[in-house]
């Protein structure tokens, strides 16, 4: 008895879950207004693990052009790509969303992309326009900074470092938690914004210098900034560490109730620019339909929809920002940037060298 | 023809195909086809064998020292499990107190916590990562590996044979060294076996706890295959890994030995005795005080937070499950993360029990039954990564095309629970008393009727406590899925990850509501699967 009760009780949730993604499928090319052809297309988009967007924005460009769109997240932006590379004789899906620049020139070198130049980058500033072969083409960027405890510092009435110099002195022996780069993306990050500032031959200078002012170095990001950050959630200790330019609106966003100031500020001088990329993986099906998704992504509905849903900055220059991105971030100027052939073909020797300089 | 072969006698020649090619199937088409072609990537790279990454890699001195660091941390994990959890096995088993299903559903509920949850707890306890820190949360993650194991064939060994050895003049040492540790030999091994594959394998624990200088055979091959896509080097360690894990196999095999002890088992409700002396009251309390410590404070750590908010304790975070990202793509509404968590454990759970029990009557009644059991292991000692890469590039054709389909993310939680079900049940054929059969054989009783009323009461609570693990395994989504692509359908682990992946007091203390009904959902799963009733004879 017992036994077929559970049984109901699967079937239930069983038909809960295939009736609510019935549910989620049926606007796909059933609702095409009039006068155009409903194309049964659906398109799948193969992303990372942090991908997110408004259901009603993807809606709407399956209402105007009658093609689906079915999100694939496929691990961190390493792993998505990885994937897509080693399939790319059964393409897994038909656009890979998420390459960044510093893995751009692996997507290149591979040759996953096919060639499309969209009309709409016409109003891309060309310091997006990274790949001028027109394969991958810019949808978002974001910066990599260091983050600070505003009340810690106010407290203590310490001085917010101004410059990624000033955390090597003294005040700041202690203080600073970043990620391991060789696990990390923001890690990374860091790692190249210090190799752009010091050049090829003083960097490990200043990672020894930083080593021995008592930076910690921990996996990932959650546990830098949740673990070992004092304006974490998890009451960490160290007022500094290595997150985003977007992550002082988010601590608002994300706070019930919001904060009249961010809890946390971006130190300027220390960003690493991430521009993240999407493009029509070669072999598709679809390339027409796909190249309109590429459009869409450029229009102005996807890109001023991006900054809540991915807390990252659209690249299109007509496109607004939300009020809590223009009250509570600051965005650098001139973060520091890597031309992806140097990333790509050192990636590995600078992360040896970091990990024999700051680990050993 | 032994007693024992002509007493299954009735398993007719299709039944002994099925028993053995269904268990075989699923093996090579999930694991053996999968592993073998993404190896082949990084082995044959032009059509010809290239054997030199297996001798770079022998060669590089960092990473003999990964590997030999890899081995040891997990052997020593593995002995301090098992010292934990003995004792434990024996209370939950031996003892009849009040709240003991509750005990037992409790331990299980590390089990299936993600590891970076679990990490933020410790780390909020004090515990800086370290070396320590891998041990302690290995032994967190594993207690119940042990306890439940151990302890489920315990509860059926007849305490009468040790009191006899003492009415005999053994001392109360030697009656347990000479008469039940042999008896629970069997699920000791396996327990270990399974707790070192565990351990071998870490990932999570390793990169979070075990801070930024260690790493592991597992995290070097994630390393150089989701971050270098350097398919050789992986290779060559996955091989590695590979005969690490077919040298312990082995060695636990020869240990176990081809020696089947007829136990004569007995109803757990013969064997249990209540709290009496004052020995029993220490030992019992001394258990509950480590579970409490080990295991209940970590967990109350999330719970706490879960209800933390800024205005005071509220429901607030369980809300802003439902609330936060509620208009973004891949968002879920909670419950709908807890039905297809439900839906994928229900699945898993049942492609384990059946290719799992299956392979269980297979490993007991074939002459190369061993070797089945061992190779059905296999899945938990390679890396996660090798697999799950390994499904996308080789499950691209044809009926095995699943890369994108929902159904491989409980087929890979299955790889993982299948060893748990062989585990668990083929020691306890392997000593049922033959005379049993024979004698309901030779009274008249059909095939059919001998396993009903012989075997299954007696595995049927093994059956029990194996589904629950698989329950728990894919409610926990283990490791293996990390690395597959999952449309649609996220699960509660997965809502929490995503959670935890941006800034803020309210995405914090979502991810640890959902982590409280995850650990809630956890020990209602186990709690069923206790009181299953197997056949008319009542609960076991």
């Amino acid at each position: 008895m017992r036994r077929r009760v559970l049984s109901i009780l699967g079937c239930v949730l069983l038909g809960c879950t295939l009736g609510s993604s019935a549910l989620a499928a049926a606007p796909a090319g059933a609702t095409v207004p009039g006068g155009r052809d409903p194309s049964d297309v659906t398109l799948t988009l193969v992303t990372h693990d942090s991908f997110a967007i408004s259901k009603s924005v993807l809606r709407a460009f399956t209402l105007e052009t009658g093609i689906s769109v079915r999100v694939l997240p496929s691990g961190d932006a390493g792993a998505a790509l990885n994937q897509v590379i080693l399939t790319k004789d059964a393409p897994l899906g038909d656009l890979l969303f998420g390459v960044d620049n510093t893995f751009l020139s692996r997507a290149l070198d591979e040759k996953v992309f096919d060639r499309y130049r969209s009309p709409e980058l016409a109003l891309v500033a060309p310091e997006f326009q990274i790949d001028t072969t027109h394969h991958a083409t810019p949808i978002d960027h974001g910066d990599v900074c260091i983050n600070d405890d505003k009340a810690w510092f106010a407290e203590r009435k310490v001085p917010v470092p101004r410059t990624i110099d000033d955390l090597t002195k003294p005040a700041y022996k202690g203080r600073l938690v970043v990620e391991n780069p060789a696990t990390s993306s923001p890690g990374l990050a860091f790692l190249l914004a210090t190799i752009d500032r010091y050049g090829e031959d003083g960097w490990r200078a200043y990672w020894e210098r930083l080593r021995a002012n008592d930076v910690k170095v921990v996996s990932g990001w959650e546990q830098a900034y949740n673990g070992e950050f004092s304006a974490g959630e998890g009451g960490g200790d160290r007022p500094l560490v290595v997150s985003y330019a977007s992550s002082p609106p988010a601590a608002v966003y994300y706070s019930n109730p919001r904060p009249k100031t961010s809890p946390i500020g971006t130190v300027l001088d220390t960003c690493f620019r991430q521009i993240e990329y999407v493009g029509i993986l070669h072999g598709t099906e679809h390339p027409r339909e796909a190249r309109r998704l590429v459009d869409f992504m450029l229009s102005r509905r996807f890109q001023e929809d991006v900054p809540l849903q991915m807390f990252v900055f659209p690249v299109r220059d007509d496109a607004r920002l939300p009020a809590v991105f223009t009250r509570f971030a600051d965005i650098p100027t001139d973060p520091a940037t890597l031309p992806p052939d140097a990333i790509g073909s050192h990636r590995e020797q600078w992360i040896d060298e970091w990990t024999d300089t700051v680990l050993r | 023809m032994t007693p024992r072969t002509r007493a299954v006698a009735w398993a007719a020649v299709p039944v002994r195909w099925v028993r053995v090619g269904v268990p075989v199937a699923f093996l090579v088409a999930f694991f053996v086809y999968p592993v073998a072609t993404i190896l082949g990537r990084g082995l044959w790279p032009d059509g010809h064998l290239d054997l030199s990454p297996l001798g770079d890699v022998v060669g590089d001195a960092a990473l003999r020292d990964i590997a030999w660091f890899t081995v040891w941390q997990a052997a020593l994990s593995t002995v301090l499990a098992l010292a934990v959890g003995l004792p434990g096995a024996f209370v939950l088993a031996r003892y009849r107190f009040r709240g003991r299903a509750l005990v037992r559903a409790l331990i299980v509920v590390p089990f299936v916590l993600p590891t970076i949850v679990v990490a933020s707890a410790f780390l909020a306890l004090g515990v800086e990562p370290s070396l320590g820190a891998i041990l302690l949360a290995h032994v967190f993650f594993n207690y119940a590996v042990v306890v439940r194991i151990v302890g489920g064939l315990w509860a059926h060994l007849d305490p009468h044979q040790e009191e006899a050895a003492r009415v005999l003049g053994a001392s109360r040492v030697r009656a347990f060294a000479g008469v039940t540790l042999p008896a629970l030999r069997p699920a000791i091994l396996a327990a270990a076996s399974i707790t070192f594959l565990f351990t071998f394998t870490s990932f999570g624990v390793i990169l979070v706890l075990g801070g930024p200088t260690r790493s592991t055979l597992e995290t070097e091959i994630y390393r150089q295959t989701a971050q270098l896509l350097d398919l050789r080097t992986a290779a060559a360690l996955s091989i590695l890994q590979l005969v690490a894990v077919v040298v312990l196999l082995i060695a636990a095999g020869r240990f176990q030995g081809r020696r089947d002890v007829a136990l004569g088992l007995r109803a757990t409700s013969d064997t249990a005795r209540p709290v009496r002396s004052l020995g029993d009251r220490a030992l019992l309390g001394a258990n509950l005080t480590l579970m409490l410590a080990l295991l209940g404070v970590p967990m109350a750590v999330l719970l706490a937070r879960s209800f933390a908010t800024a205005n005071g304790p509220s429901f607030g975070f369980y809300r802003a499950l439902g609330e936060l990202r509620s208009g973004s793509v891949l968002f879920v509404p909670p419950v709908d993360a807890i039905a297809n968590s439900l839906l994928f454990a229900v699945v898993a759970t049942t492609i384990a029990l059946v290719v799992g029990g299956l392979a269980a009557f297979a490993v007991v009644r074939h002459r190369r039954g061993r070797a089945l059991e061992a190779a059905l292991a296999l899945p938990l000692g390679i890396s996660a990564v090798t697999v799950g890469f390994g499904f996308l590039i080789a499950l691209d054709e044809g009926p095995l095309d699943l890369r994108t389909s929902w159904i491989i993310v409980p087929i890979a939680h299955a790889l993982i629970a299948i060893p748990f079900v062989v585990w668990l049940i083929a020691p306890i054929l392997r000593s049922i008393d033959p005379h049993l059969r024979e004698a309901a054989a030779v009274l008249g009783a059909p095939p059919r009727r001998v396993w009903r009323e012989v075997d299954l009461p007696i595995v049927g609570r093994a059956f029990a406590i194996a589904a629950g693990f698989a329950f728990a395994i894919s409610l926990g989504e283990f490791g293996a899925t990390l690395f597959i692509a999952r449309p649609e359908r996220p699960t509660l682990p997965v809502v929490i990850y995503r959670l935890l992946g941006q800034p803020g007091a309210q995405n914090f203390g979502a991810a640890m509501a959902a982590s409280t009904i995850l650990m809630a959902l956890t020990v209602i799963a186990i709690l069923t699967a206790e009181r299953v009733r197997v056949g008319d004879i009542g609960t076991f």
